[in-house]
Order: structure tokens, then sequence, then C-alpha cells
């Protein structure tokens, strides 16, 4: 009787473990730039502590997919989003929530490395100082410290903290722009095709760090690099003409995709 | 089927394997018949033509996987493509051992040839090459026509090769039993049965890669399995044959 419910007790915990835990949800998700769409009722689920890599040809949406998950789009003029995303169970397009606070929550890393014109220590410590996340100059010396460490830079840096940030080459920029977003601690990083400006070495550091940062992160990843998808991610989706055509563990997508127009992009075949 | 690569030279690079792979199993086949006429007509000649062409495949094999290792490094193949190309590695390998056992039963043709082979053991072992020499063909051509379906139909029936494999095993222990001076001549035969009912294994392993190219799952279940030689002794063959 006791055993049978140990089992019981044991087997709940394990399937709990195996739950897979979304921490974002798009569901629904139109975009429209003027009078053009842009996405067609996308629904992706974002796993949590997982990297998921967005591929597709050119145009095909997954960038503008990827900046609804923290409103970049709000900035685009005449741009509408439509449907529900949600972050941990709230919806980010709400008006009650403050998009400042969601970009702290969800950051981004762009394609081509842009460090503030400021020394390497006030490029991290910026974000902090805004959302008040240190009261010490200890406190943030420790955040830089952290962040730097974090995004495998501080090594390189730390005799040189107040030189100016766009000194560095452009992979160490890449990686000084990784730690300014870890430094907010956000839970969601976002990534925009990051390792494109960057040469092999570089980008293999780069990559060697998203696969650290997903221990304490959730990572989306843009790329028009394959190879780069399939070494970075544990998910992948792939986006046709707007639409979301197919989302799978990306040991699949790359060895047996269920789709055939993923098929075909992944093998630079003509569709 | 697929439509084109982008890049057209990958395309090529493909084509060569398939190229290839076809042509090592065209030699297989040619070397598996000859070795066995060699060996019911005790054809010397014919025996040293076969040991000879074993080279061949050999070559086509290290051939295939050079061009294939390149062809991963140059254009780092995914889903259908990779399968392909992995697919090729391994079917060159298993056309490579037909080789190597049509070429062990040519050798053994030198043993036997004093001792002449009896008729009914000669037409037993034709038939059993006849099968065998069937499923490597139809896996063949399963291989340029990539059918999932029938190269799970080639994998399904292995056991008619074994079951024949089987009452040849008896009948060799029948004639080594009659008279002891047949032991040496009959234990050669028995290692040529074994080759021939081995290339009916790899032509098995061929429709599985095939399969698993064309649909990128492994086939399901086990193979039928009726080789039962493994727990026979000599005296129960003698009851039971």
């Amino acid at each position: 009787m006791n055993i049978m419910s140990e089992t019981a007790a044991e087997k709940v915990l394990e399937k709990k473990m195996n739950e897979i835990s979304y921490k974002m949800i798009g569901e629904a998700v139109s975009v429209y730039y003027g009078d053009k769409r842009a996405l067609y009722d996308v629904g992706l689920k974002v796993r949590e502590n997982t990297v998921t890599a967005l591929i597709g040809p050119s145009g095909c949406g997954k960038s503008t997919f990827l900046r609804t998950l923290n409103r970049m789009n709000d900035t685009i003029e005449g741009c509408r989003v439509t449907g529900r995303i949600v972050l941990d169970g709230d919806d980010i397009y709400d008006p009650s929530i403050d998009v400042v606070e969601l970009r702290a929550r969800v950051g981004m890393v762009f394609q081509k490395p842009n460090p503030f014109p400021k020394s390497i220590y006030e490029n991290v410590s910026y974000g902090p100082r805004i959302h008040g996340l240190a009261r010490t100059k200890a406190d943030m010396d420790a955040v830089v410290e952290t962040s730097l460490q974090r995004a495998g830079l501080w090594n390189e840096v730390k005799d040189r903290l107040h030189e100016s940030g766009t000194g560095l080459s452009g992979g160490q920029q890449q990686r000084l722009c990784i730690a300014r977003a870890v430094a907010v601690s956000p839970e969601v990083i976002l990534m925009d095709e990051p390792c494109s400006a960057l040469d092999p070495i570089a980008t293999a550091k780069i990559e060697e760090l998203i696969h650290e940062l997903r221990a304490n992160f959730t990572i989306v990843i843009v790329t028009h690099s394959m190879q780069q998808a399939a070494r970075v991610s544990q998910r992948t989706a792939m986006f046709h003409l707007g639409n979301l055509v197919e989302e799978n563990d990306t040991d699949k997508m790359f060895t047996n995709p269920d789709d055939q127009r993923t098929q075909d992009y992944i093998m630079g075949r003509f569709g | 089927m697929n439509s084109p690569h982008i890049a057209s030279a990958y395309d090529e690079e493909l084509k060569y394997l398939t190229r290839r792979i076809s042509e090592m199993g065209g030699t297989a086949e040619q070397m598996v018949a000859d070795s066995v006429r060699a060996l019911v007509s005790t054809d010397a000649a014919l025996a040293q033509k076969v040991i000879s062409e074993d080279v061949i495949l050999d070559e086509a094999e290290r051939q295939i996987n050079e061009k294939a290792i390149v062809t991963i490094a140059r254009r780092q193949p995914v889903a259908a493509d990779l399968r392909e190309i992995m697919g090729a590695i391994r079917i060159a390998a298993e056309l490579e051992r037909v080789g190597d056992l049509g070429k062990n039963t040519a050798k053994r043709v030198f043993a036997v040839q004093s001792a002449g082979i009896p008729r009914a053991l000669a037409r037993g072992l034709e038939h059993l090459a006849e099968l065998a020499l069937m499923q490597l063909k139809e896996v063949l051509d399963v291989y340029a026509t990539r059918s999932a379906e029938k190269a799970k139909a080639i994998r399904e029936r292995d056991d008619e090769i074994d079951a024949i494999y089987t009452s040849l095993f008896r009948e060799l222990l029948t004639y080594m039993m009659e008279d002891p001076r047949n032991i040496t001549p009959c234990t050669h035969l028995l290692f040529c049965a074994k080759n021939i009912e081995r290339i009916g294994d790899h032509a098995t392993n061929i429709a599985e890669t095939i399969y698993y190219m064309t649909t990128g799952s492994q086939p399901e279940g086990d193979r039928p399995k009726d080789d039962n030689t493994t727990s026979l002794v000599a005296g129960v063959a003698d009851s039971t044959a």
C-alpha cells in the first residue's frame, strides 16, 4: 500500500519534470505593415530554458514575429499586431503593460553590434541604472562583472572597463551587447541574426555563449544560417510567406522534417 | 521525388554516388552468380576470374566513401540529402561484403575440385543462390526506384533463404556421416552455403537502409528468421531431414 503510493508520487513527480513549460505563447499572431500583411495567424509556443531558432527565406516573417515578442514593432509607423502574445500568462499587448518593463524582461540583441559610444562599463551599467537594479557602486560593479562574465567577455576587458565599447572587435562588441542585455536580468533574450556580421571564430564564441545562457534564460534566435540553427537550438520553427510552416525538435527538423517546404528549404532545393 | 538543388553541382555529386552504387551492385551480382557456377561445375578458370574481380568492389567502395566524406564536408547535407549519403556509405559496405563472400566461395572451388559435388547438393546450392541473387537484384532495383513499400517486402522475405539453407545444412551433415571422406568437401560446401545465405542477409540490410533513406525512420519489427542451424545436431538432422 505504502509502496504503491510512493510509486504513484514518483510518477507524478516524473510527469511534472517531463512537463514542458512554455515561457511565451503566441496565438493567432498577425502583423500588418499598413495594408500589407506580413504574418498570418502564427501560433508558436516558446519553451522555457530552450533555444528556439526561427528559420525561413528572406521576407518570410521570422524577424517580424521575433519583434512582436517584445513589442519592437510598436516603433514602426503603420504597424499593427493582432492575436495574443503571452509572457508567463500575461498578455504583453494589454494596455496595462509597461513596455519599458516588458523589454527589460524580454531583451534583444541585434544583427549589427550596436554598443553605445560610451565606456564598456557604462554600456553594461546603463540598463541596471535606469531600472534601479543596483543601489551602490559596489552592487553595480558586481552586476557589470557578472554580466561580462556571463557574456564570456570579462577576461578580455577587465583591465580596460573604462575604454570605449566601440573600440572592441566586432565579436567582442556583440558579446558586449549580450552582456548589456543580460545585465537587467531578463527572462527571455531575443537575437536577430546575432552572428551575421561576425567571422567564424567570433561566431563560435557567441554560439558557445548561447549554449551556456540557455541554463538561465529562454532564447529565441533568428538566423539565416541553417547550420547555426542546427548547432545552437533545441527547437526550430520554419516560416514561409508569413506562415509558420513547421515547428519541431531541431534533431527531427534536420534529419526528417514533416513539411515538404521545410525539407526543400533546409536542403537548398527549389521549392 | 525531391526537386533539384539550387546548386546543381550538388545534384551531380549525389548522382555520382547513386551511379557508383548501381555499378557496384551489378559487379557484386555477377561475381556471386559466377562463383556459384564455378562451384557447381568446378570451373577453376571462372573461379580465378571471380577472385581477381574482388578488387573492383574494394576500389569502388573506397571511392564512394571518399566522395561521400568530401560532400559532407563541403555541403553539410541535412534531412533526405544526409540520409542519401549515409545510405550510400552503408550500401557500398554491404556490397563490398557480398563481393568478399563471392570471392570466398570461388576460392573453395579448388578444394572441392578433386572430390566433385553430388548432383543433388549442386542443385540445392544453385537454388539457394538463385533466391539470394533474386533478392539482391530486387533490392538493387528498389535502390533505383526508392520504393519504401518494396524495400519492406524484401526484408520480410529473407526466411525463404534461411529455410533452404537449413535443409542444405542437414543434407551436408548426412553426407558427412555416410562417409568420412566427404567431410572435407562437405565442410567447404557448408561454408559456401553459408556464404550464399549471408548474401541474403546483406540484401536485407540494404533493403532496411533504403527504407531509412526514403522514409527517415527505421523499419519496425524484427526480421523474420527461419535459420535453425544454430541448434541442429547430427542425430537430429538424420531423424528430421
